[in-house]
C-alpha cells in the first residue's frame, strides 16, 4: 500500500480499520464509514480519504466527490469547539446575523475559520429545528437561545475557561 | 428495561393491558380518582425543551424523588413534544392535568413540595394566553390547543418514546398484528389508504395510497421502503418532533409498507443535524427489534422486515427523492430525472416506496380506526390533519397540528396569539425555500394544497414564518435565493447559473443598485428556471422571489425607484445617525469608529457622522452608552 502511515498516527488508523472491516461487505456504506472515519481523525484529510480509497477499492475521486459534495465533511482541522449560528429563517428574522457579527467581532474569524488557537471554529448552519427559541448558536452539543450580541462574550468566555482550566494540571505536573 | 419477545397478537395485547394499567392516570376518560395517591410527571423531551434545559429539569426531579423518598407515590417520564416550544421547559403533572411552563431546574423543588407533597399546584409556573391574559391551569384549559386536532401527533405528550410498550398501551403495532394475524390481501390494505384520502406530507402532496400501488404492482425479488426524514426546510421540525416523540409510529407504518409492497429492508434516512431524533429512533429500533416487531418472523408470522438507518451529511438537495436514493447508497445526493420514478426503478434499481415522516404516522392510526373516519375531517381535496411548524415574529412558536381547511387567521392568531410584541402583520412564509409569502388580505384562505397553490405559495412540509414591519422582503427573497444557490447541486445549469444570477439581481437591488428593468428580467429569469430545472429544488427556488414581487412589489420599487428600505434592512441604504437629543457627547462612539467618522467635542452634544465616509459597520450603534446612535 502506498500509503505511509506515521508512528502517532497508528492508533487512529487501527480504529479506522475496524471501520471499513465491519462495513465493507455491506453495499452503501460509503458515507458511514466516512463518517466514522471523521468521528476518529477530527476531519478527512487526503491520507484518509487515499487510504479509505485503496482499501474499498474505489476511484479517490469518487472519495473526494462525495467529501465535498456534503457540508459536514471538512478536509482541514476544525477547532476543539465548533460554533454554529443556524441561519434558518426564523433564526434569520429573529436576528441571527447581528449575532454572527458579535462572534466573528469577538473571535476575529470569519465563518468557516478556526481560531489561531485552535478553539474555536466559527460555522453557519442550516435550520436545528430549535426554530422556538430563535436566534440559536450550538457550541459542540450545547444550545444557545433567544440570544442577543450582548450574549456572545459571555458565552465564549465559558469555553475559554473551561479550557485554560484543563490545561492548568498539566503545567504543574511538568513544574513538579 | 426487560423486554420479552412477542410470537403472538395475544402476547402483543397482554403487554397492551400490563402497560395501559399503568398509564392510566394520564387520561381523563378513566377518571382515575385521586385519592390512589400517585403521580405521573412528564417532561417534555423533543429539540426546543432540550434546548431550554429539559434534560436537567429531568435529572433533578429523578434525584429529588429518591431524596425525599417519594419513589412509590410519584413516577417521572420522558414525553414527546407539546408544541409550545417558546414557554419549554414543558412539565405535565398526571392526574391533576396541571400544565408548567418555563420550568426551571430550580423550580423541581417547588414542585414536589407544595404540589406532590401538599396537593397545591405552584401557580407562577401556569400558562397564560396571550389573547385573553387569563391563567389557565390545567392542559384542557390552554387555549393553544383548542383549534387543533392532534393525530400524527397522538403520542407527543402522551407517551414516553423511549419505551416501546407504552406505544403499545396506546394500541401501537395492532394495526400490524391484525393485518399479519388476517394475512389481509395487500389490495386492501391499500385501498384504506386511498380512500382515506391521504397526500403525501413532504410537500408533494401525491396520494400516498396510489403510491403504494405503484410500488406493489412491479415485480422483482428484491424491493425497499425509505422513510425521507431529511427535513431540510429552514423553519421545520414537524418531522423531527415525531421521530423524538412517538418514532413506533413511523416504524410499525414502514412494516406495514413492507408488507404492502413486498419488501423486507427498509431504510429511515435522517439529517446529521437531528441528533436527539437520531437517539430515539436508534433506541426505538433496538427495542422493536428484541420485541420481534422487527427482523425475522414477527409476531410469530411468516413474514419478515428489518429496518436501517442512514445519516444524511448535510446536503438540502438529499429531501428530493431521487438525490435522497443516491444518498442512502452512500453517493453524491444528485438527483436524477423522473420518470423512471423511484416505484419502479429506486434503490439499486429495484422499486422502492418513499414516504415522509409525517405520512407514515398517520398510517397505523388510519388503519385502526378507518378510511370514512379519516376523509370526514379535512376538505374536499385534502384530507385529515397537517402539523405545522411556527415561528419567527409570532407568540406562541412551537408546533401545531390542524384540520385541513382550517383559516390562516386562525392559526397566527387563535393558536399562535397573534404577532410579537404587537406589531403589524406583513407576511406569511410557508412552504420553505420552495413556497412564497402570503400577504395579509389573504390570511382568510383555508389551509390546503390547493388553496396555498394557488395564491403562488405552497403546502411544502409545513414550515409557516411569520414577518412583521420589520422584515424587508426584498432581503427575504435574497434570502432564500441565497440558500438556493448554496444549496444546488450542480448538476443541471438552470439551477446552478440561474439561481447564481437571480441572487446577484437581488442583491443589487438591496444595496441601492437596482433599476426598473432589473425587476422585468428577474420574473422572466424566474420563470425559465421553473421550466427548465431537473428537480424541485430549481423548478421552485424562484417561488420566493415570484410571490414577493406580485404580493410586495411596492416594496421593490421602493428600493429601486427611491433608494430606500422602508423596514430598515438593507444595509447599504441605511443611514447611521446621531439623536441629537439624547447625545451625552461622551466620545465612545468616534473611538470605536473604524474609519473616523465621527466628530465632535467633549462634553459638547452633539457628535456627528459624517455620511461620505461612513461605511454603515454598526459598530458605534452597539456601543452608544444611551441608544443616541440609530440606522435609519
Amino acid at each position: 500500500m502506498g500509503i505511509r502511515i506515521e508512528k502517532h498516527e497508528e492508533e487512529n488508523f487501527k480504529k479506522l480499520d475496524q471501520v471499513i472491516e465491519k462495513y465493507k461487505e455491506e453495499e452503501g456504506m460509503l458515507i458511514r464509514i466516512l463518517q466514522k472515519a471523521q468521528d476518529i481523525f477530527g476531519y478527512l484529510p487526503m491520507k484518509v480519504q487515499s487510504y479509505i480509497s485503496e482499501r474499498l477499492d474505489i476511484p479517490i475521486s469518487t472519495v473526494n466527490g462525495i467529501v465535498t459534495f456534503y457540508s459536514l465533511f471538512y478536509q482541514e482541522p476544525q477547532g476543539k469547539y465548533t460554533i454554529s449560528v443556524c441561519t434558518g429563517t426564523a433564526c434569520y428574522v429573529k436576528g441571527a446575523h447581528e449575532v454572527l457579527d458579535a462572534i466573528k467581532d469577538e473571535l476575529q474569524i470569519k465563518e468557516g475559520e478556526t481560531t489561531m488557537d485552535k478553539l474555536f471554529t466559527l460555522k453557519t448552519t442550516r435550520c436545528i429545528g430549535a426554530c422556538g427559541l430563535a436566534p440559536v448558536i450550538t457550541i459542540n452539543d450545547d444550545v444557545y437561545g433567544r440570544l442577543t450580541p450582548a450574549d456572545i462574550p459571555s458565552i465564549l468566555y465559558k469555553y475559554i475557561k473551561t479550557h485554560k482550566k484543563a490545561h492548568v494540571p498539566e503545567k504543574e505536573e511538568v513544574k513538579n | 428495561m426487560k423486554l420479552q419477545q412477542l410470537n403472538s397478537k395475544d402476547d402483543l395485547v397482554r403487554v397492551r393491558e400490563e402497560t395501559y394499567n399503568n398509564m392510566k392516570l394520564r387520561f381523563k376518560e378513566e377518571n382515575v380518582e385521586k385519592e390512589i395517591n400517585k403521580y405521573h410527571i412528564l417532561v417534555c423531551t423533543g429539540a426546543g425543551c432540550i434546548s431550554s434545559r429539559s434534560n436537567s429539569v429531568h435529572k433533578k426531579l429523578d434525584k429529588e424523588i429518591k431524596k425525599r423518598k417519594l419513589q412509590e407515590k410519584v413516577k417521572v417520564f420522558k414525553t414527546g413534544c407539546f408544541g409550545l416550544c417558546k414557554l419549554g421547559p414543558i412539565v405535565v403533572v398526571h392526574p391533576d392535568r396541571t400544565f408548567y411552563t418555563k420550568v426551571d431546574p430550580k423550580d423541581v423543588d417547588e414542585i414536589l413540595e407544595m404540589h406532590i407533597e401538599k396537593g397545591q399546584p405552584v401557580e407562577r409556573l401556569f400558562y397564560r394566553s396571550p389573547k385573553t391574559n387569563e391563567v389557565q391551569k390545567t392542559i384542557d384549559e390552554v387555549d393553544f390547543f383548542d383549534y387543533q386536532n392532534r393525530i400524527a401527533l397522538r403520542n407527543c405528550g402522551v407517551i414516553n418514546p423511549e419505551d416501546i410498550t407504552e406505544y403499545i398501551a396506546m394500541d401501537g403495532y395492532m394495526a400490524l398484528a391484525d393485518i399479519l394475524v388476517n394475512k389481509t390481501d395487500p389490495k386492501v390494505i391499500i385501498e384504506e389508504i386511498k380512500q382515506s384520502g391521504l397526500r403525501g406530507r413532504g410537500g408533494g402532496g401525491f396520494l400516498t395510497g396510489k403510491k403504494w400501488e405503484y410500488a406493489s404492482a412491479y415485480e422483482s425479488d428484491k424491493k425497499f421502503v425509505l422513510c425521507n426524514a431529511d427535513e431540510g426546510d429552514p423553519g421545520a421540525f414537524m418531522d423531527r418532533s415525531i421521530l423524538e416523540g412517538d418514532p413506533h409510529s413511523v416504524i410499525e407504518a414502514m412494516i406495514i409498507a413492507g408488507y404492502c409492497i413486498g419488501a423486507h429492508k427498509g431504510y429511515i434516512y435522517v439529517r446529521a443535524e437531528y441528533e436527539a431524533a437520531l437517539n430515539r429512533i436508534e433506541k426505538a429500533l433496538d427495542q422493536a427489534k428484541k420485541m420481534g416487531l422487527l427482523g425475522k418472523n414477527i409476531l410469530g408470522s411468516s413474514f419478515d422486515f428489518d429496518l436501517d438507518i442512514r445519516l444524511g451529511a448535510g446536503a438540502f438537495v438529499c429531501g428530493e427523492e431521487t438525490a435522497l436514493i443516491q444518498s442512502t447508497m452512500g453517493l453524491r445526493g444528485e438527483p436524477r430525472p423522473r420518470p423512471p420514478f423511484p416505484a419502479e426503478v429506486g434503490l439499486w434499481e429495484q422499486p422502492t416506496l418513499n414516504n415522509n415522516v409525517e405520512t407514515y404516522a398517520n398510517i397505523p392510526i388510519i388503519l385502526r380506526k378507518g378510511a370514512d373516519w379519516y376523509s370526514s375531517i379535512g376538505t374536499e381535496g385534502s384530507k385529515g390533519t397537517k402539523v405545522f411548524a411556527l415561528a419567527g415574529q409570532i407568540n406562541n412558536t412551537g408546533l401545531i397540528e390542524v384540520p385541513m381547511g382550517t383559516k390562516l387567521k386562525t392559526i397566527i392568531y387563535d393558536i399562535g396569539g397573534g404577532i410579537h410584541d404587537n406589531k403589524e402583520f406583513k407576511a406569511l412564509q410557508t412552504g420553505g425555500p420552495s413556497g412564497g409569502c402570503i400577504p395579509s388580505d389573504l390570511l382568510t384562505t383555508e389551509v390546503d394544497y390547493e388553496s396555498l397553490a394557488d395564491i403562488g405559495s405552497m403546502m411544502g412540509s409545513g414550515g409557516m414564518i411569520v414577518m412583521d414591519q420589520t422584515d424587508c422582503m426584498v432581503d427575504i427573497a435574497r434570502f432564500y435565493l441565497e440558500f438556493a444557490h448554496d444549496e444546488s447541486c450542480g448538476k443541471c445549469v438552470p439551477c446552478r447559473v440561474g439561481t447564481k444570477r437571480l441572487l446577484e439581481i437581488l442583491q443589487k437591488i438591496t444595496s441601492g443598485k437596482g433599476e426598473m428593468e432589473d425587476l422585468e428580467i428577474l420574473e422572466n429569469l424566474c420563470y425559465d428556471i421553473k421550466d427548465s430545472s431537473l428537480c424541485g429544488l430549481g423548478q421552485t427556488a424562484p417561488n420566493p422571489v415570484l410571490s414577493t414581487l406580485q404580493y410586495f412589489r411596492d416594496e421593490y420599487i421602493t428600493h429601486v425607484k427611491e433608494k430606500r428600505c422602508p423596514a430598515k434592512v438593507c444595509n447599504e441604504l441605511l443611514k447611521v445617525v446621531i439623536s441629537e437629543e439624547k447625545c451625552v457627547a461622551c466620545g465612545i462612539c468616534a473611538r470605536v469608529c473604524p474609519v473616523n467618522a465621527i466628530t465632535g467635542e467633549h462634553k459638547k452634544p452633539p457628535f456627528k457622522i459624517h455620511q461620505d465616509v461612513c461605511i454603515k459597520c454598526g459598530a458605534c450603534v452597539q456601543k452608544c452608552p444611551v441608544d443616541a446612535i440609530y440606522k435609519e
